[in-house]
């Protein structure tokens, strides 16, 4: 199959929905100009105009509204936040309004509006720079959230969210951009709330999301090397939550290594570990562990922040201490940010 | 029905709907948070009567009127404060969460200012795709003092969007009286024309006032000309949120109350046609009782509806 950047299949998916569908618009700072969102909306931005893909002021939370505003018309907006730090300025909206539309006006057709949001850790970004916001999204009934992984996931979900019912947010990690990886070239949607097994095993399950189901692969080839078989699953989708793939992993394993790009009270790890509790507890053989980012908010100075964010190693290391199998393991394989060239 | 007579008629009509609720309201079956518009009523009768059926309002938290006077079924929104299946959203709503797409009713909101951007993104998508249409909002002085008020006008402003916006001015938010919230001597309309469009005041207790202004305000929207912008000035009668008079609590006086109700935009509306002859005491005075007749009819409806089935409790999410 074909290969694409996880930035390219961005952008092959929003100019196909856009050819498909003219009440797609897309609006954001930069949207147009000539870097076009790490390349994800310049081939939109030459192919539709200015009429269809354009610069706002600033104003997130005005803007979310009027995204809003304009799908209660029969639009579907795609707004995109260069960073996703700055979508807490749209939570009014997107909270109290966005997510309750269908339910609080019993409005089946609800507002189907699709916001892009980048996680930009690394390079020093720092503490309001860096953030992952996916647990915040994901509390609130009425919204799906989904943090693509791979480039074929990165053009099957936003495929998704173009085409549904909404609204949606997608977190893409920035450190993600430049991946390649196969992507079909038709539009096919990848529905919301279904997981993908990325690496069968039978000993421990890590479940990972974004750039962390990525780590999750890279510590499960150093687990390997240590004769341990993990099999790795990749949420994909936040909200909803694909409970059923999580369960039907323990009952094969009976351990469980949750990876997180944000912090772990009140996160996805949580959320996770809570399923395992609730719906898989006489499988699990010990106790369930989260590795995510500690309790602080993410600092600028490299070594700070290198040990700021789970990695490949780290991962493994907790996965090798479930199994009370030792730590000596995976020394001298490097971190996906060592060979990351700044700035972005 | 001419225009002036009209007026008048949906005046009374929402006047006897609210002080049917408000009478009944303390019975304790309608158990959702009510801002009554009592004494408010010319301006949502005075700017929907310039709209056309196809346009697209949206309201905040005291929005009974704007729906009704837009066209919005009256026992659809009854039965919705009853919390009946048979509410305009089927009990899930409430009070504060009026819709009714067929009349050009979009949505309300009891957080402040969330429908000015919302009016502001029907506006974009009329103008996208060359649709004859407006879109209008609601708000009172107090969404003057969130920053969404910045964010919709500027955006509207910089593209040139038929949108009307309305603020009610009614000296209170909550039981904040203005002038402690806002700076002393720059009034609310000059504030909105600093950003470039056209801004008028106008006395929000003369409905034929109202009418003739948002007749211009929405012309200028639909010439192209970009959005409008009235400051109508009005005061609350009942509580913020309730049905009950609240003079007696400090915030505000009798005096100032009374003086107010001397200028009932209803009675101002009825001495003038009656005095010009477009209308009779006898008309004024079956129109009333038609539209008792009305509320009466609704409210009976929606206390013998059934409610919402709990096993469909969390249906319509997503």
């Amino acid at each position: 199959m074909r290969r694409l950047s996880y930035g390219g299949a961005i952008s092959e998916a929003t100019v196909q929905c856009m050819e498909a569908d003219p009440s797609i618009f897309v609006a954001g700072i930069g949207v147009d100009d000539f870097k076009g969102i790490f390349g994800t909306t310049f081939e939109a931005h030459r192919r539709f105009g200015d009429a269809r893909v354009f610069d706002i002021p600033n104003g997130e939370n005005a803007m979310t509204g009027i995204a809003i505003g304009a799908a209660a018309m029969g639009k579907r907006p795609l707004i995109v936040h260069p960073r996703n730090d700055f979508m807490f300025l749209c939570m009014d909206q997107l909270a109290n309004l966005a997510a309750k539309w269908r339910y609080m006006f019993a409005n089946g057709s609800g507002v189907p509006i699709v916001l892009r949001g980048i996680v930009g850790r690394g390079w020093g970004q720092g503490a309001t720079h860096s953030q992952s916001l996916q647990a915040t999204f994901a509390h609130f009934p009425g919204l799906y959230v989904a943090m693509p992984a791979t480039p074929a996931d990165a053009k099957g979900l936003l495929v998704s969210a173009l085409q549904g019912t909404g609204p949606v947010v997608l977190l893409e990690n920035r450190a993600l951009y430049e991946l390649e990886g196969e992507v079909p070239e038709a539009l096919e949607p990848i529905p919301f709330g279904k997981g993908a097994v990325t690496r069968a095993g039978k000993d421990i399950t890590i479940v990972g999301v974004s750039l962390m189901a990525y780590e999750a692969l890279r510590a499960a080839k150093i687990l390997a090397e240590q004769g341990v078989d993990a099999e790795v699953i990749d949420l994909r989708s936040i909200r909803p939550l694909d409970d059923e793939i999580i369960v039907r992993s323990l009952r094969k394993t009976g351990r469980l290594v949750v990876a997180d790009t944000s912090w772990a009270l009140y996160g996805v790890s949580a959320e996770v570990a809570a399923v395992a509790a609730e719906k898989a507890f006489p499988h699990l053989k010990a106790p369930v562990r989260r590795v995510t980012p500690p309790d602080s908010p993410a600092p600028v100075s490299r070594p700070l922040e290198d040990a700021f964010h789970p990695n490949p190693l780290t991962i493994a290391r907790a996965c090798l201490e479930v199994l009370k199998a030792g730590s000596s393991a995976g020394k001298g394989v490097a971190d996906v940010q060592a060979t990351f060239a700044g700035p972005y | 029905m001419e225009v002036e007579r009209r007026l008048l008629r949906d005046m009374i009509r929402i006047r006897r709907t609210e002080e049917t609720l408000a009478e009944l309201y303390p019975a304790q079956e309608m158990r959702t948070p009510t801002h009554f518009s009592i004494g408010q009523e010319a301006v949502a009768v005075g700017v929907c009567t310039a709209l056309r059926r196809t346009d697209a309002v949206y309201s905040g938290h005291r929005c009974h009127a704007h729906y009704l006077a837009k066209g919005g079924n009256l026992d659809a929104m009854v039965a919705e404060l009853y919390g009946k299946e048979t509410g305009c959203a089927r009990g899930r709503g409430g009070s504060v969460h009026l819709s009714d797409l067929s009349a050009g009713v979009i949505a309300s909101s009891a957080i402040l200012g969330q429908t000015m951007a919302v009016a502001v993104g029907s506006a974009l998508a009329f103008g996208m795709d060359g649709q004859d249409r407006v879109a209008v909002t609601f708000f009172g002085d107090g969404t003057v003092e969130e920053g969404i008020f910045h964010e919709s006008l500027n955006f509207a402003v910089v593209k040139k969007l038929p949108v009307l916006f309305v603020c009610e001015n009614n000296g209170y938010s909550t039981h904040t009286r203005l002038d402690v919230r806002q700076p002393a001597g720059v009034s609310i309309h000059a504030r909105a024309a600093s950003y470039g469009l056209s801004s008028r005041l106008v006395d929000g207790n003369d409905v034929f006032a109202v009418y003739e202004a948002a007749r211009e305000a929405v012309a200028t929207c639909r010439a192209g000309a970009g959005p409008a912008f009235l400051e109508c000035t009005t005061y609350r009668w009942r509580e913020h949120v309730g049905p009950l008079w609240d003079y007696d609590k400090g915030y505000r006086t009798k005096a100032e109350v009374d003086a107010w109700i001397a200028r009932c935009p209803i009675e101002r509306a009825t001495t003038r046609l009656v005095r010009t002859g477009a209308c009779t005491p006898a008309e004024v005075e079956a129109m009333t009782r038609a539209s008792q007749a009305e509320v009466d009819r609704a409210v009976a409806a929606a206390k013998a509806a059934p409610f919402p089935a709990v096993e469909d409790l969390t249906l319509g999410t997503y």
